[in-house]
């Protein structure tokens, strides 16, 4: 049990808040207070909007404990529209083939049992199709 | 500054080892790398592990170790840098020796993976990338690697099987290794019809996870014992350099940044340039991990480091001798022990020792060790030196 982890998290798991740099108005995801592009403190919190591309995905067959159960799977390097790129689970897809580029968009799910049956459930992002592409 | 030279060196065969315990593992090792280096008394004992607080629940394998080892008394202590753990206890060994404030130092390399199976040994796996923001997606360290295969791949244009000479390479060569996990060549054929893991990555661009250990003495030149039986190696070059630890985090993701950043800090204090490097021991832990070290490296132009294993160039007899003992594919990925592998591997071709295997020659080998996808890269120069 993880609870005061997860807990913390809670702002990106669930709306994907992270950063903006005052200095050089780089988009920081996830929140970190050193400036990964221009290295001086960042603490401005910024909402994603969470819309972005496949930059790359794998499908997982063997999972680690905890996400067995959900195997097989995908997952992808997102890169989000205001930048940065965030690892996520793919969802939602149905029949359709995913392709570098396709865009995708946040969605808030399940992502596994911390511990056993009665073990906390933690909920984060993922991906699925964009529904409405302009 | 006084040479650093390998006084020592020890392995176990890399293998699953149900019936011996990590610190018996360790000890194997440990007694012939002593045995081998005339019987010179380690000061300290530097110990590269990755996982045995997770694997075995037993940490403080520093004092664990000394103690079976009958060492007890001397400094000893783990180092940790995931895959690169072994890298990582070896630097630390060369510095104490380099600083002169230790005169004969034990580098040990251990892992024990088959206390644990399958879907915890994962878990375990996973806990070397960034917790909060990629293992709590469900990723591991081989989807990590998926994941960089499919963009390489895409970008790059890469036909199906492109990366098939790594395993090609690293299994004709684990044949002349006794202490190598797989000694059988594969044919083109049995990479096209592997089973895919976490596609594009099937089962024979994933290096095995296995138990193991590897040891080293380290001394400086003129404290070998009188008549040392072998042929002198000296470490001359090594370095460290971090990346990002989450994949995601990095400008681009298809370059290891800090393969080329140790490698060439390592050569530079060593005082060669690359052509002058005759074999060069990458860390694949996946297929897709060594064609980029090659890149980053400077053996190939970025995006062509899967065509020198393609046409060849990495075999024994090619441009660029790659996993000359088989590597982590053949030989076996021991965790923390790989880069402890590596060394004991560089060290047995440079005495020319190497039988079947031998690069002929050889005085300089570049090792690199990496903590997951290169977020740790940690480079040595082994040389052959005149006795």
């Amino acid at each position: 049990m993880e609870i005061p982890r997860h807990w913390r998290l809670k702002q990106q798991r669930y709306s994907l808040m992270g950063e903006v740099c005052p200095h050089c108005d780089h988009k920081i995801f996830p929140p970190r207070d050193v400036c990964p592009n221009c290295g001086r403190e960042a603490k401005e919190a910024y909402a994603f909007s969470g819309k972005g591309e496949v930059y790359s995905y794998s499908t997982i067959y063997e999972a680690p404990s905890g996400y067995d159960a959900n195997a097989p799977y995908t997952v992808a390097i997102v890169k989000l529209e205001e930048g940065p790129m965030i690892t996520a689970q793919l969802t939602d897809l149905g029949d359709q083939a995913v392709e570098i580029g396709m865009p995708v968009e946040m969605v808030t799910r399940k992502m596994r049992n911390d511990g056993d049956e009665r073990g906390l459930i933690v909920y984060g992002y993922k991906f699925r199709p964009r529904l409405s592409v302009q | 500054m006084s040479d650093v030279v390998i006084a020592g060196i020890g392995q176990t065969k890399v293998g699953e080892h149900w019936e011996i315990s990590l610190r018996e593992l360790a000890f194997n090792a440990i007694r012939d790398a002593v045995k081998d280096s005339g019987g010179l008394k380690p000061q300290a004992l530097f110990i590269g592990n990755m996982l045995a607080p997770n694997l075995s629940n037993q940490a403080h394998l520093g004092t664990l170790i000394a103690e079976y080892a009958g060492l007890t008394g001397i400094e000893a202590m783990t180092f940790e840098a995931a895959g690169a753990s072994g890298g990582a206890a070896l630097r630390q060994g060369y510095l104490s020796i380099a600083s002169g404030m230790v005169d004969a130092a034990l580098v040990v390399g251990v892992e024990k993976f088959t206390d644990k199976v399958g879907p915890e040994v994962d878990a375990a796996l996973a806990t070397t990338s960034d917790t909060d923001f990629e293992a709590v997606q469900g990723v591991t360290p081989a989807s990590q690697a998926a994941l960089l295969m499919q963009r390489y791949m895409h970008e790059y244009q890469v036909p199906c099987n492109g990366f098939a000479g790594f395993a090609l390479t690293a299994h004709a060569n684990g044949t002349g290794n006794p202490w190598a996990m797989y000694r059988k060549a594969i044919k083109p054929e049995t990479y096209a019809k592997a089973e895919m893991v976490n596609d594009p990555l099937n089962l024979f661009d994933i290096a095995p996870n296995a138990d193991g250990a590897a040891a080293l003495v380290l001394t400086r030149r003129e404290l070998l014992p009188t008549g040392f039986a072998h042929a002198l190696v000296k470490v001359s070059g090594s370095a460290s350099a971090t990346d990002t630890l989450a994949l995601h985090d990095r400008k681009d993701i298809l370059w290891f940044e800090t393969a080329g950043l140790s490698a060439n800090k390592a050569m530079k204090q060593a005082g060669i340039v690359l052509d002058q490097i005759n074999f060069f021991e990458y860390h694949d832990m996946f297929s897709i991990y060594a064609a980029l070290q090659l890149e980053a490296v400077g053996f190939a132009v970025k995006g062509q480091g899967w065509k020198l294993a393609a046409d060849n160039e990495i075999a024994l007899k090619g441009k660029i001798p790659c996993a000359t003992m088989g590597g982590l594919k053949a030989r076996g990925f021991a965790g923390g022990a790989t880069g402890v592998y590596q060394a004991v591997e560089a060290a047995t071709q440079l005495r020319n020792q190497a039988g079947t295997n031998q690069i002929v020659n050889a005085k300089y080998g570049l090792i690199q060790s990496l903590g997951g996808p290169a977020s740790t890269a940690i480079s040595h120069v082994f040389e052959r030196v005149q006795a």
